[in-house]
């Protein structure tokens, strides 16, 4: 056979029937995320066809979206934002008791954010097709699954079929070598990688992330870049397994285990780009020229170091997004008046990102004007990192600590900003209204948010982590 | 699925690059539970005042632009999540085409799944329809044909599935249910593997 990059590897070993000029394959789908968003309409559909739900076995639920982070009060009633949110996490739970779908719900000790529990439990696996009504299913890219974000009729579908019809699409290497700065992460590569390709440059095009700097990323640092994949528009991101990902997978609730796991590695072993195979784009990165990356307009292409001033805008619509924004071209980022800082989400709300964030406020406050919020992925990341004392940290500091939700990336559960509040976020959007009708969105990495919740400006957080390296020395 | 094979409507022009879906229905009106009355929040904070009345400035709202079926939108049209709402909601707003020069991958797919002809044209085209807002068009799915008032006409390119299961008002899920023996054969094989 000739030699395929990962991705035609993927899409090849999940071909129910090819594509034609007339039609689109049919591609077989291992695992199927379902959260109370965009699945309802979808179990109705079934219902209405007197349709049963394929294979249970390969369809996960939580609660997610519309789901308060506070605590339920003394009577144990949830702070849902409307009765409408009561009432959409409800039919979830009647429809996965329905049709025998395993549910994360309340009482779950593993319930989270979709892309963060999928990882978590082991289910997400190299090889894999994934989909889930989500955008950021491109997450699950991270341990080598084609996985991607599909509309509610195509839930449908799966639901009925396990099955899509899909067109190939295309492939893009994104080659990224050398190695990234002190004070410098994940999130600050992908969005320097989304601003040198814009935002509509990876559409039609699955990705694959690649280089030394990249198998040097640990699993949340590689989720983080994968997750953003679909910020530059492309549908899927991609990163060939290593020893890194069995490593982390090894030992959760779903991988395989004794012998099993054995001849599962050493089929993800294959799993990766042979030489000689060709991508229909490439491009390449230098890590060691990546600073710490903020947007300062209201798509995520619009982003630059912080440190760089804002570009002039090239037409009304560019400065209308600076209006909106109340940035100025030629002034950087850095010193904008903060009045918002939100820690969560699929993209940063894992225990790494977590421990980014409160290296800096460790020993510091929030500024007085800025509210903090600090949302963990999961009941596991909220486990984890109160067992470290994580929480004491950000509650000494003035933050919020919150339960696990998508919270304030999507804003439909009640946490939002106010109209003209500026958030420095560690999510993956900052359209207009986002966070909030009228708010702002600055997308940037936990310790940029961090050290911006602090100083009460956008702030450099390499300075922070200087002075934290001074006061151990002067100790 | 109805069949769609002709739309003939005057234009509406929003041509702000990168409408996101989050722009065409915010997500707080996503705790619905069924597709319909979506139209209402379509363009929601973009469309009205705080007060509730119309923003004279959101050019949906211009007299000429009301009961346009055609909308023609700015480069990279519906990036961002993956709502169906978004569909759904341009649908019962009234809108039945969306032209642009590029339409981000899942939108185009949702659309395209509810009816909602999703159609990329040329640099040039886009860029002389964005300018002549309010313009007659005839858009012909079967010969894949946008004709302009004089009765020039440019092709363009749809993914022949899609236009089949436009014509044709092709359930998808039908089409699908119909090859449940092959996707049990490829579920043997794979366990037997």
């Amino acid at each position: 056979m000739s030699a395929r990059t990962l991705f035609e590897k993927l899409w090849d070993a999940h071909l129910v029937v090819p594509e034609t000029a007339d039609t689109p394959a049919i591609l077989y789908v291992d695992l199927h995320l379902v959260h109370e968003v965009t699945s309802p309409q979808a179990f109705d559909e079934l219902r209405a066809r007197g349709l049963r739900l394929r294979r249970a076995d390969r369809t996960l639920a939580t609660l997610d979206h519309s789901t308060p982070t506070l605590p339920a009060g003394a009577d144990g009633e949830r702070l849902y934002a409307t009765p409408q949110a009561r009432a959409q996490v409800s039919k979830l739970e009647t429809n996965c008791r329905e049709f025998g779908v395993e549910l994360h719900g309340w009482d779950s000790a593993d319930r989270g954010i979709v892309h963060v529990i999928g990882p978590e439990l082991g289910a997400t696996q190299p090889g894999m097709t994934i989909v889930c009504g989500d955008s950021h299913t491109s997450t699950h890219g991270a341990f080598g699954a084609l996985a991607f974000g599909i509309g509610t009729t195509e839930v449908g579908h799966v639901m009925a079929t396990q099955c899509l019809l899909q067109r190939k699409p295309k492939t893009l290497a994104v080659h990224v070598d050398g190695r990234l700065p002190q004070g410098v992460g994940a999130k600050d590569l992908i969005l320097h990688v989304i601003g040198t390709i814009g935002v509509n440059g990876g559409t039609g095009h699955v990705i694959e992330y690649r280089g030394s700097a990249i198998e040097a990323l640990s699993m949340e640092a590689r989720m983080t870049v994968c997750n953003m994949s679909i910020e530059a528009g492309a549908r899927a991101g991609l990163i060939a397994p290593d020893e890194t990902t069995f490593a982390w997978l090894k030992g959760r609730p779903r991988t395989p285990q004794g012998e099993a796991w054995e001849r599962a590695v050493a089929h993800w072993r294959t799993l990766k780009t042979d030489d000689g195979a060709r991508y229909d784009r490439e491009i390449h990165v230098d890590a060691s020229q990546v600073r710490p990356t903020v947007t300062f307009g209201t798509h995520p292409g619009s982003a630059i170091a912080l440190d760089a001033p804002v570009p002039a805008a090239r037409d009304a619509v560019e400065q209308r997004a600076l209006d909106y924004m109340q940035t100025r071209a030629g002034q950087p980022m850095a010193g904008t008046k903060v009045d918002m800082v939100f820690v969560g989400s699929c993209t940063n709300a894992r225990l790494p990102d977590l421990r980014e964030a409160a290296d800096i406020l460790r020993g510091r406050r929030v500024a007085r004007h800025v509210r903090m919020l600090v949302v963990p992925g999961s009941e596991a990341v909220r486990r984890q990192a109160e067992a470290e004392g994580l929480h004491e940290v950000f509650l000494a500091a003035g933050a919020e600590w919150r339960l696990p939700g998508c919270s304030m990336c999507i804003a439909m559960n009640g946490d939002l900003a106010a109209p003209g509040q500026l958030v420095v976020s560690t999510s993956n959007r900052n359209f207009e209204g986002r966070q909030g009708q009228g708010a702002r969105t600055v997308l940037a990495s936990p310790a940029t948010a961090a050290a911006s919740a602090v100083a009460g400006h956008i702030a450099d957080p390499r300075e922070y982590l200087s002075m934290r390296v001074q006061e151990e020395q002067a100790a | 699925m109805k069949p769609v094979i002709r739309i003939h409507s005057r234009t509406a022009v929003l041509a702000d690059e990168n409408i996101d879906t989050d722009r065409i229905i915010p997500a707080r009106f996503l705790t619905t539970t069924t597709r319909e009355g979506l139209g209402k929040h379509c363009f929601n904070d973009w469309r009205y005042l705080p007060d509730g009345s119309d923003n004279p400035a959101f050019p949906l709202n211009k007299p000429e632009a009301k009961d346009c079926a055609i909308l023609v939108a700015g480069r990279n049209f519906g990036c961002g999540s993956s709502r169906e709402h978004a569909p759904w909601a341009l649908l019962d707003y009234g809108i039945r085409a969306v032209v642009s020069s590029e339409i981000a991958d899942i939108f185009r797919n949702n659309a395209l799944k509810n009816g909602l002809v999703a159609i990329v044209i040329g640099a040039d085209e886009h860029r002389w329809l964005l300018d002549n807002a309010g313009v007659d068009l005839s858009i012909d799915v079967r010969a894949q044909t946008i004709t302009l008032p004089g009765g020039n006409a440019f092709r363009f390119e749809l993914e022949p599935f899609a236009r089949h299961c436009l014509l044709e008002g092709v359930d998808q899920m039908g089409f699908l249910l119909q090859h449940a023996a092959a996707i049990t054969a490829f579920e043997q094989q794979r366990e037997a593997a």
